[in-house]
């Protein structure tokens, strides 16, 4: 960082330096002017009966996003720089870290602190509500059932992603397919929770009794002399269970690749000094390799936890919450775009929140704890 | 050595089943895709394999005049309506009426390998095709659909990942480069809200952010879609490329400051240059969940027909059509082509991203 100048330099400088400042302002005000133009060129654009050609808009959200973001960078710190050093160091910091801070706050934080007023409010949100909103969430039966369904949604999801992540990594890294097998496993990481809803839903598939079934688990059942079933429809509450099945299947990959990096960070001197007394895998793997990856565990199974919490997508195209199959994020998207129930779907969004907080104070500390910010 | 020999046999062979569990849902829509539409939905996908079953040998159609309600002689075997109707077995041949009873007609079968061979490319024409498409059937008939205008959602899809993951990378490795190398007042609480915002569920900001779009009059537009998914990937962006920037090594960053540079020298020419492994990591995460997000476009794109993404034509097929497999296979994996692509070349970085970022929900 730049020596401090000699008193009477930086008095001089500062009575320039209004002027100055004031001329350096202009390249500031002026990128922040094109990037307001640019905002409503790129939305009118896009808006009425002529809508440019996607490659067009695509460039121009580039050069506009990070065309306008460099540029106001620019613009911001040359107008910093031409003032008095003890204000450079002072304000810069907040040209790097301010436009990131004022869209989190734009996007996350004030629409957060919004969702909670409004859930005190009726449904048009203009008489107070009190708990209304939340005591209906809670007592009507109807929703009742999408607090049970992500519970399982939670105990299972969790559970058999988790196990079957480990087993996979353990599995792996002693098989010579390692790279193949974890890449088939990890493969459905790519694809949507709606493309997976239609894989799945074509394993699911049911024909009435007696005419071919074209979904595979019919045909195996039917195989064995079984009736075909609409496991997703009518097999309450088990249906559940069957969509839960497609996100296990679509994130145990990321499980593995966690757990497997992590038993790879095994000392394997322990491991070795443990064969030779004579330990069996099984204890080799509950004794030593389970306590020594015990971190990884803790994250994944957060990590996944809150996956489940605000599980969605797959629940709203196989069968749109139906079947008893409601899940809290279905119903926030229910209460407040199907039946324009405000105060409602903000309380239910705002569950969702609460559920998160313990994860978020976890998270806060252990960033406490960072070498970086002591 | 015995035992050993058991023991790979064990963990190769639970390994082969998983892989073949986690990988066959996936090829059977791969292979129904490519099926013509009749085929998807008479028999299993898995018949394109070699495998017994009683296939058509001779079709006989009564004469008008023969007396349906009574036995019939067909073919050498007389048995009534109803008995030919539940199949009757002969000579190692299966006897077998198809359709009703005044307009059906006797078909002699044998058990026999056979394979439902026959592949068709109609189905992807359909999906990806504006506007009516006719297909031929293999029964040599036509049937003329609407197409599902996945084309021109596939292009819609790049027209908002790609702006989606650019500009919050910009925005972040400005923010990660101030937190980890600029000392100032309320640093570490402006981090801690990062931090804190990287498990927040979306649905919690989705309304209120719903109702400035329509104020600005962008509901409905890609540029609604951007500042959502920027404002949404931000905490984790900050926070991976902040993990990166700040573990670059000290000594570094400060000869250059000895040489007079500025910070923003700094960051343009060395920092960016050195954490390009962390902006591809998070580059190809963002990327892949912009592609694959439903919600966000659900909330912000909506049922604007022309400014549909592909998660949503599908999600639409899904509703609309659910049990016509030849479009949801075929449309399923136009979705999938893309995120795969980046996946299979570029899963070194993807995975380095997960490592570094598995605290986000």
């Amino acid at each position: 960082m730049s020596t401090p100048k000699p008193q009477s330099t930086a008095n001089r400088q500062a009575g320039l330096g209004i002027f100055r400042s004031i001329a350096a302002l202009l390249p500031l005000v002026f990128s922040l002017a094109a990037l307001t133009w640019g905002f409503f060129f790129i939305r009118d654009l896009q808006s009425g009966a002529n809508v440019a050609p996607q490659l067009v808009l695509v460039v121009l959200a580039i050069i506009w996003g990070v065309g306008g973001i460099v540029l106001l960078f620019t613009t911001a710190n040359f107008f910093v720089e031409q003032l008095p050093d003890a204000w450079i160091r002072r304000l810069q910091p907040f040209i790097f870290v301010g436009p990131a801070i004022i869209m989190l706050g734009w996007a996350l934080v004030i629409p957060t602190i919004r969702t909670i007023i409004a859930s005190f409010f009726g449904d048009a949100s203009i008489k107070f509500a009190g708990l209304k909103n939340y005591i209906y969430i809670f007592s009507d039966p109807t929703l009742l059932v999408m607090f049970r369904n992500n519970l399982m949604w939670i105990v299972f999801g969790t559970s058999f992603t988790v196990v079957v992540g480990l087993l996979v990594a353990v599995l792996a890294d002693r098989s010579k397919f390692e790279t193949i097998a974890k890449g088939l496993v990890f493969l459905p990481m790519a694809i949507s929770f709606v493309g997976a809803g239609v894989i799945w839903n074509f394993v699911y598939a049911v024909r009435p009794m007696g005419a071919p079934q074209i979904g595979l688990l019919n045909a195996i059942v039917t195989s064995f002399g079984g009736q075909p079933e609409a496991w997703t429809a009518f097999f309450q509450p088990w249906n559940n269970f069957f969509l839960i099945v497609i996100v296990v299947w679509l994130q145990t990959g990321f499980a593995m690749v966690l757990f497997s990096a992590a038993i790879k960070g095994i000392p394997t001197e322990i491991m070795e000094a443990a064969r030779v007394d004579g330990a069996t895998e099984i204890q080799i793997f509950f004794r030593i390799m389970i306590p020594q990856i015990l971190g990884t565990i803790i994250t994944v199974t957060t990590t996944i936890v809150i996956f489940s919490l605000k599980i969605f997508d797959v629940v709203w195209v196989m069968t749109g919450g139906q079947y008893g199959t409601s899940v809290i994020a279905t119903q926030f998207y229910r209460q407040y775009f199907t039946y324009n129930r405000n105060g409602v779907g903000s309380a239910i969004a705002v569950v969702l929140f609460v559920a998160v907080i313990p994860v978020m104070a976890y998270n806060l500390r252990q960033f406490a704890r960072r070498e970086v910010f002591k | 050595m015995k035992s050993k020999f058991l023991g790979s046999f064990l963990v190769n062979g639970s390994l082969a089943l998983i892989c073949l569990f986690w990988t066959i849902p996936t090829f059977g829509l791969l292979v129904s895709s490519f099926r013509d539409r009749i085929d998807i939905n008479q028999t299993g996908w898995w018949t394109i394999f070699p495998h017994k079953e009683w296939v058509t040998a001779q079709e006989i159609t009564p004469d008008p005049s023969v007396d349906r309600n009574g036995p019939m002689t067909l073919g050498g075997v007389t048995a009534t309506f109803e008995q030919f109707r539940d199949g009757i077995d002969q000579n190692g041949q299966r006897y077998i009426w198809i359709g009703n009873r005044r307009i059906g007609h006797l078909e002699i079968q044998n058990y026999r390998w056979t394979a439902n061979l026959g592949f068709t490319l109609q189905n992807y024409k359909q999906v990806l095709a504006s506007g009516n498409y006719t297909a031929i059937l293999k029964n040599g008939t036509t049937q003329t659909m609407p197409g599902d205008s996945m084309y021109r959602a596939f292009l819609n899809s790049i027209a908002v990942a790609v702006p989606a993951t650019v500009i919050p990378i910009a925005l972040a490795s400005f923010a990660a480069y101030g937190f980890a190398w600029m000392k100032f007042p309320g640093r570490k609480m402006l981090f801690a809200l990062v931090v804190g915002l990287l498990v927040i569920p979306l649905q919690i900001a989705l309304i209120p952010l719903l109702r400035d779009f329509v104020t600005l009059h962008v509901n409905g537009t890609f540029l609604a879609v951007w500042l959502a998914h920027t404002g949404f990937g931000l905490p984790l962006a900050t926070y991976l490329l902040f993990n990166y920037i700040s573990e670059l090594p000290r000594d570094i960053i400060e000869a250059a400051f000895a040489d007079g540079a500025s910070h923003f020298t700094i960051f343009t020419s060395l920092i960016i240059p050195l954490s390009v492994p962390a902006l591809a990591a998070f580059a190809i995460f963002q990327f892949l969940w912009v592609w694959n997000d439903y919600l966000v476009a659900l909330v912000f794109i909506g049922a604007s027909p022309t400014n549909q993404l592909v998660t949503q034509r599908l999600a639409e097929i899904v509703g609309s059509r659910g049990q016509s497999w030849h479009l949801l296979t075929a449309g399923g994996f136009v979705t999938m082509i893309l995120p795969l692509i980046v996946f299979f070349s570029l899963q070194r970085y993807f995975v380095r991203g997960l490592l570094a970022g598995s605290v986000k929900g």
